[in-house]
């Protein structure tokens, strides 16, 4: 049997599953109700509310970037520090909630976050004032960083795994403290890992639809909100096809980032 | 080890071979089955319906929209059977039908769906010769459709229902504000906070555009952006959009007040009288009148099988089936046969059942046109987008 007889199932599936319906993403974002070419659905963007909405949706998706690389990056370096037998198990941990579905697990922050929720169930239990979490921005951070915090533990975790302890114990023995030797050893090491992390949650974090209307109560548009709208609501397959190839602008920059960074494809993740 | 690929490669498509297989022998299994079922009723009908017996029959519905035991009854009466599918907008399913990828030979869309789809030639005529059991249909449900089907030549109604506000009696209390009575009073401050309102854009619009004394059905600019700023004015006071939340925010005391549809109703009642909450909900019809939906059973043009549609809407036009998907949907049904079979505690559950007079200043939604439906949609992003 050939190698090239092997390959056509996956060749079957990427035209059927990736290169035609990306294709009818471009035909639909660049025709209009009549089939004419036109450029309207791209421009678009531009309008208000379209121009507010992937701002907002930017600045959200920056934010809980931050946080999941600033919670994941020690965390990470403490599962590497560990003994191998254990570290396994605190990976498993992270990885098990992945296991559940992603919108119940969102679900149950509502459940947690609302007026009458658990969190504030138990201040009032506690006499404390109760606190207006959900439909907020804050709300909408907490489940972005919540659902896509492993996507940026898991590829720092590996890359920072291939670091020899030799080179760790060599800048110590030449005298490094512990933040010189993270600044100048374990951060330019990882960076690959950083970088395949920071897409893995950045991406998912601007596109996402769900987790704002299930968290942010639908008062904040964002993006994903605004083309899942324009698809099942509006009706207007045109017009968010061409908000998605604005979005996909993006989604480039970002692999191109990672092109440009992981060249040997040691940050790929899991 | 390409030996080793091959030889799984090999394993897994003989997997799915046999998997295929066992498939088929099932619904072969099956469908012997109703066969053997559908000689019976057959024999006791002793209509024709012996044709249709082992024809598919792709049913397009709303989800929860139907008691699952009655797609098996009717499969079991007459043979056909039944593939049926869901939508979750009248927008998500119009696309499909419009496509003709899949074709549907009987769905169910709202009111103004059905006229934009009468409009584009998309729907065929029922042939009610054979859907004798249309004479249940409470004519007035009948006249009401004529809204949106001005002859009553393509759809057989279902379910009905008016939108209006609940509220829990006493948090209202607790803030002081009267109950209300009419849409202007969501506009209330003292409700800041505590206020569900409808996700979706024709709804939303009618609150305001009723609260301002105009038709819901207005395709008037200057109406809609002030029907617009009275949205964006009211959003602060909003907890939060939802569309089935409602209910359970509701039942869960997370706010005073909703915009919900009466079809909820029942399962309110029966649930705040089982969870023995410390609060009522109430329902009240908005005094500037409301939206009067209806959803109708309706056969489009590329339909495979018209006659097997046709047995379907006149099954689900027998009063023991309309009370039975009643009793399950809960949604108020327009059947008179059905109705009249009901606990009389049920018939006059007004939350459930409103009296017809109460709904004078009310509309059935219309189609409005593209443009409209566009404009609507870029006023709505503005509100939410505000």
């Amino acid at each position: 049997m050939s190698k090239k007889m092997l390959s056509w199932p996956y060749a079957l599936w990427m035209t059927g599953f990736i290169l035609i319906p990306l294709a009818l993403i471009f035909y639909y974002g660049l025709t209009d109700k009549t089939g004419a070419f036109t450029l309207a659905n791209v421009i678009a963007i531009t309008t208000a509310e379209h121009a507010k909405a992937l701002w907002l949706s930017l600045a959200l998706a920056f934010v809980s970037t931050v946080i999941c690389l600033l919670l994941a990056y020690p965390l990470a370096m403490i599962l590497r520090n560990r003994g191998i037998g254990q570290n396994s198990f605190i990976v498993f941990i992270f990885i098990l909630p992945m296991w559940m579905n992603f919108l119940l697990r969102t679900l149950a922050w509502q459940t947690l976050l609302e007026k009458n929720g658990v969190i504030n169930a138990f201040l009032s239990a506690l006499h404390l004032p109760t606190q207006s979490l959900i439909n907020t921005p804050g709300a909408i951070v907490l489940g972005m960083v919540y659902n896509f915090l492993p996507f940026m533990v898991l590829p720092i975790y590996n890359v920072l795994c291939k670091i020899d302890d030799d080179t760790i114990n060599a800048a110590r023995d030449l005298g490094a403290n512990f933040l010189q030797t993270l600044v100048w050893v374990w951060i330019p090491l990882s960076i690959p890992g950083v970088i395949s992390g920071i897409t893995m949650v950045f991406v998912p974090a601007l596109t996402t639809f769900v987790i704002s209307s299930l968290l942010g109560g639908s008062k904040i548009l964002l993006i994903g909100n605004v083309i899942e709208q324009e698809f099942t609501k509006g009706s207007n397959w045109h017009l968010g096809a061409g908000l998605s190839l604005v979005l996909m602008i993006f989604i480039l920059i970002s692999m191109a980032v990672v092109a440009r960074y992981d060249k040997n494809g040691e940050g790929s993740g899991f | 080890m390409k030996k080793i690929i091959a030889y799984s490669l090999t394993a897994l498509s003989l997997a799915l071979v046999l998997t295929a297989c066992g498939g088929q022998t099932d619904s072969g299994s099956a469908s012997s089955g109703t066969d053997a079922g559908n000689a019976t009723s057959t024999a006791d009908s002793g209509s024709d319906e012996g044709d249709l017996a082992g024809s598919t029959l792709y049913v397009y519905n709303w989800g929860e929209y139907i008691d699952e035991d009655v797609i098996d009854q009717f499969e079991d009466e007459t043979g056909i059977e039944v593939v049926y599918d869901l939508f979750e907008t009248n927008e998500e399913m119009y696309p499909v039908i419009e496509a003709g990828g899949v074709t549907y030979d009987v769905v169910c869309p709202s009111d103004y769906m059905i006229q934009k789809m009468i409009e584009n030639n998309m729907l065929q005529e029922i042939d009610f010769d054979q859907v004798p059991n249309f004479d249940q249909i409470d004519p007035a449900y009948v006249e009401m459709s004529q809204a949106f089907d001005p002859d009553n030549r393509y759809s057989v109604p279902y379910c009905w229902g008016t939108v209006g506000i609940l509220y829990n009696t006493s948090r209202i209390e607790e803030l002081g504000v009267e109950p209300p009575t009419r849409w202007a009073d969501l506009w209330d401050e003292r409700l800041a906070d505590e206020i569900l309102m409808q996700d979706s854009v024709r709804d939303a619009f009618m609150v305001a555009l009723k609260k301002d004394g105009y038709s819901m059905n207005s395709a008037d600019e200057a109406e809609l952006q002030q029907a617009k700023q009275d949205l964006i004015d009211q959003k602060p006071l909003v907890q939060a959009y939802v569309i089935d939340q409602v209910r359970d925010k509701m039942i869960g005391g997370e706010a005073a007040v909703g915009v919900i549809y009466s079809g909820e109703m029942l399962y309110i009642q029966e649930e705040v009288a089982d969870l023995g909450l410390d609060y009522e909900l109430e329902y009240v019809i908005p005094e500037e009148g409301t939206n009067l939906w209806i959803d109708s059973w309706v056969i489009p043009a590329n339909a495979q099988n018209k006659a097997g549609a046709e047995a379907w809407i006149n099954f689900l036009c027998r009063p023991e089936i309309a009370k039975q998907n009643f009793e399950y949907i809960t949604y108020p049904t327009p059947n008179k046969g059905a109705f009249d079979l009901l606990d009389e505690e049920l018939q006059n559950n007004k939350a459930v059942f409103p009296d017809i007079d109460s709904l004078d200043n009310s509309e059935v939604y219309e189609y409005l046109g593209e443009d409209v439906d566009t404009l609507y949609n870029e006023l709505w992003k503005e509100v939410k987008s505000n």
